[in-house]
């Protein structure tokens, strides 16, 4: 690397990426990286069909955003929209919860869970199948553009499209009736707009799984610039063990190096034996021997090249191997380390678990103790009063009712702190007004109706008074909402 | 400072040349897909310029392929909101006004499409919550000049107040009786003693029973013997707590001198029989309107009053 510094090469204003073909590796990670594809890819595309009864009113589709009538079903949670604070709870834990798996494992989420992880590792599986392995691939980029190749070119590619197409048409299903839709979406007659984001999610996972991949989690992704600012001395990293490694050596050199060292007792022999073997595996085409850096998912697959090559040199496994910082000193001092759970329990993940489930323990109170019926009133202003033929004041009220459970129901609002208060709605007449009025409100629905309410013209000039809505059902339930009486004052109620 | 430039040890990366206290930058090379947002970018933008109005010329743009424009915008959306609208209002034109009560989601439209039109035409004089003023109707409150029903209301906004080239339009007048000389200020003010007396704002006194006599001779045959009001001549009831005029002393010896005669526009011709309909459902349902009558007459002419008979409703 070293240049002199009176010559410097004029270097590309814009870098080309780098190829990475990563070898095809077998171990105990890839193992773990297959499983969770799996569960993940499952969740996905299998969610949308699962089915939930609600009865008469409700939609039957477990996991399904009603975009169009506001509403999120989640099993048997319904989240309306004035409740958004609970998406709002869970994307905080999502949020976090990758501090908390950040603190206690490093960046697992990004090894194994992220969709861009995921879908990569898919685009790549297939690439592998189609083309070869790492040197295959190799060869096939320099070669010719031959009939064969364009053959092998056209297939990768329509094996990507037709992932990405599905990516895409499993999403819209969270947003509607998923065998509807399916079937809609077959025979043409779906909105525009799910052909518009099937287009999009198609377009979005072929270009970041199939083209960008690695350049995704290097230049695009936030995560990983707040996750170097996360990590700490106690941190799991993927770390090549330099200590262990190092010098490192191959070949006749090697051989040679060892038996000029078997005289020398002070000096020694690295593990490493310099076969590019982590570097050929890693699929963001990076070199963890020269230490953690933010190319870096730790997604394990160095680990199991190495320990593979490890074994076939007789030498102990996990030269590159998850720690921390801390543990690798005290490795290289010879002490012993302490157990992992020591290292997972300490105040930070405590914290931030504490902080994660204490949301989440929140969550799930209000969510058991979440009223049903809700009363919102607002009071005319414009009037505030109306002066009556016979002299008492009315006033206006917009009452809303929420029915938030799956049947219709018949609710009673009666208004108290009112002497000789008498209330009609806007179906009614002063006539037949009465304590109070019934309405009828559907399942699931918000329905508004325009009570009146007149009282003696002498009085306070603004009295609190409280409206009261209760359900005439045998599972009753009531709510409340507090409000304003307002009369003329009274120099000008004497003009 | 460009003599500053070397290539850094640790990354192989060249910097920029500039040095701060020690603090170099690299000059690490642009990823190259990020170029192909800038072409993208490039070719979006070109698209646009020939699609969309885009370059200013000396009076006009350049008009764009689409032939877009915001006003045609507009009058697309105008356009389309009528179309949507059309089936709701040929409804509402083929269902008499008492009668909408019996179809909810119809009346429901046609209060919006009046409350609509009420902000546009009505609020200069009945104000924007339709309270009125001194002179103007309180079009919320229980008490109406020329009736509340639906019907009547359709009416009297259709032919409004005093309208001379009107031939149906709400008209009645109350005799200025201190200025043309039929009452002296003396009687005016035992009269005001009276109308104070029966609308509950003053004990009867000495004078409020002169009035009474005074009122029986004057007044009552439009206001009735208990003043209470006829509708059909639209003379006002002087016994309830709503005063169009005020019912103190001084407003009442103003009206009962000089008379009073509010207008309203006769909106027929003006605006169509639907928004006109429209109107009078969302009057009605401000909480005073009345139930529908059976037969509403047009009153035929003048008669005394003492609260001028102006109202919208």
């Amino acid at each position: 690397m070293a240049a002199d510094p009176q010559i410097v090469p004029q270097g590309p204003f814009f870098e080309a990426r780098r190829s990475v073909f990563p070898k095809a590796i077998d171990g105990p990670f890839r193992r773990f990286k297959w499983l969770v594809m799996a569960i993940t890819l499952t969740v996905y595309y299998v969610t949308p069909w699962l089915r939930w009864d609600r009865g008469p009113y409700a939609p039957d589709q477990a996991v399904l955003v009603d975009i169009a009538h506001r509403r999120f079903y989640m099993f048997q949670i319904e989240i309306w929209p004035h409740e958004f604070y609970y998406v709002a709870g869970l994307l905080v834990m999502a949020g976090v919860g990758l501090f908390l798996v950040t603190s206690a494992v490093g960046r697992a989420w990004c090894g194994y869970a992220c969709p861009q992880t995921v879908w990569t590792d898919m685009f790549v599986h297939v690439e592998r199948m189609i083309d070869g392995d790492r040197n295959a691939q190799f060869r096939l980029s320099a070669a010719p553009w031959t009939p064969a190749k364009i053959a092998r070119r056209v297939a990768k590619h329509a094996v990507w499209l037709v992932i990405a197409a599905a990516t895409g048409g499993a999403w819209i299903f969270y947003f509607a009736d998923a065998p509807t839709l399916a079937y809609a979406f077959i025979t043409g007659t779906a909105p525009f707009i799910a052909y518009a984001t099937v287009g999009v999610l198609t377009f979005t996972t072929y270009t970041l799984g199939g083209l960008m991949r690695e350049q995704v989690c290097i230049y695009m992704c936030p995560w990983p610039r707040i996750q170097a600012a996360m990590m700490d001395e106690q941190s799991l990293a993927v770390t090549y063990k330099a200590w262990r490694g190092e010098p490192r050596g191959r070949g006749v050199k090697r051989t040679h190096d060892l038996a000029e060292l078997a005289n020398d007792p002070a000096a020694r022999m690295g593990d490493c034996i310099d076969c590019n073997a982590c570097v050929a595996a890693c699929p963001t085409g990076i070199d963890i021997r020269e230490g953690s850096q933010i190319g870096c998912i730790t997604c394990g697959l160095c680990i199991d090249a190495c320990d593979d090559i490890m074994a076939k040199v007789g030498r102990p496994a996990r030269l590159i191997g998850y720690t921390s910082e801390a543990d690798e000193k005290i490795a290289q001092a010879g002490g012993t380390l302490k157990p992992p759970l020591s290292r997972l329990l300490r105040a930070r993940t405590l914290l931030y678990f504490m902080v994660w489930a204490g949301i989440g323990l929140g969550m799930v109170f209000a969510l058991g103790n979440r009223a049903r019926i809700d009363l919102s009133v607002a009071q005319t202003r414009n009037p505030q009063w109306v002066r009556l033929a016979d002299g008492q004041i009315r006033n206006t009220y917009t009452i809303k009712v929420r029915n938030m459970e799956g049947r219709p129901r018949n609710m009673k609002i009666a208004v108290a702190g009112l002497a000789g208060a008498a209330l009609w709605d806007e179906h009614g007449d002063r006539r037949n007004a009465a304590q109070q009025v019934t309405m009828h409100v559907g399942a699931d629905q918000v329905q508004a109706v325009q009570l009146f309410l007149a009282a003696p013209g002498t009085g306070p000039e603004h009295q609190d008074i409280a409206f009261t809505v209760h359900a005439t059902d045998a599972e009753g339930g009531t709510a409340h909402e507090t409000t304003r009486f307002d009369r003329p004052d009274t120099e000008e109620h004497g003009e | 400072m460009s003599d500053g430039k070397r290539i850094d040890q640790a990354t192989g990366t060249e910097t920029v040349g500039h040095e701060w206290d020690g603090i170099e930058e690299l000059d690490t090379p642009m990823p190259r897909w990020w170029l192909f947002g800038l072409y993208a970018s490039i070719v979006f933008a070109l698209g646009y310029v020939v699609l969309y109005p885009a370059i200013p010329l000396a009076d006009r743009a350049t008009p764009g392929l689409l032939g877009w424009t915001s006003r045609g915008e507009l009058a697309d959306a105008v356009a389309s909101e009528t179309r949507r609208l059309a089936p709701i209002r040929r409804e509402i034109a083929a269902t008499p006004v008492d009668a909408l009560a019996a179809r909810p989601a119809l009346l429901r439209a046609a209060q919006e499409g009046g409350h609509s039109a009420f902000k546009v035409y009505c609020v200069q004089c009945h104000g924007t919550g339709a309270a009125g003023s001194k002179g103007y109707p309180n079009l919320n409150d229980d008490d109406w000049l020329w009736g509340g029903s639906p019907a009547a209301l359709q009416a009297t906004i259709t032919n409004g107040i005093r309208q001379p080239d009107n031939a149906e339009t709400r008209v009645s007048q109350m005799p200025a009786f201190g200025r043309d000389g039929i009452l002296k200020p003396a009687e005016i003010s035992d009269l005001v003693a009276h109308v104070r007396a029966i609308s509950h704002q003053a004990p009867v006194t000495r004078a409020a029973q002169r009035g009474a006599m005074l009122f029986t001779a004057n007044c009552a045959v439009c206001h009735g013997d208990a003043g209470t009001g006829n509708r059909e001549v639209g003379a006002p009831n002087l016994t309830d707590a709503i005063w169009l005029y005020g019912g103190d002393r001084a407003a009442l010896t103003t009206t009962i001198t000089n008379a009073r005669g509010g207008v309203m526009p006769a909106w027929t011709g003006r605006l169509d029989p639907v928004t006109i309909k429209m109107l009078a459902s969302y009057v009605h349902s401000l909480g005073g309107g009345e139930p529908p009558v059976v037969a509403q007459t047009v009153p035929a002419a003048a008669a005394p009053d003492a609260k001028a008979p102006i109202d919208g409703g």
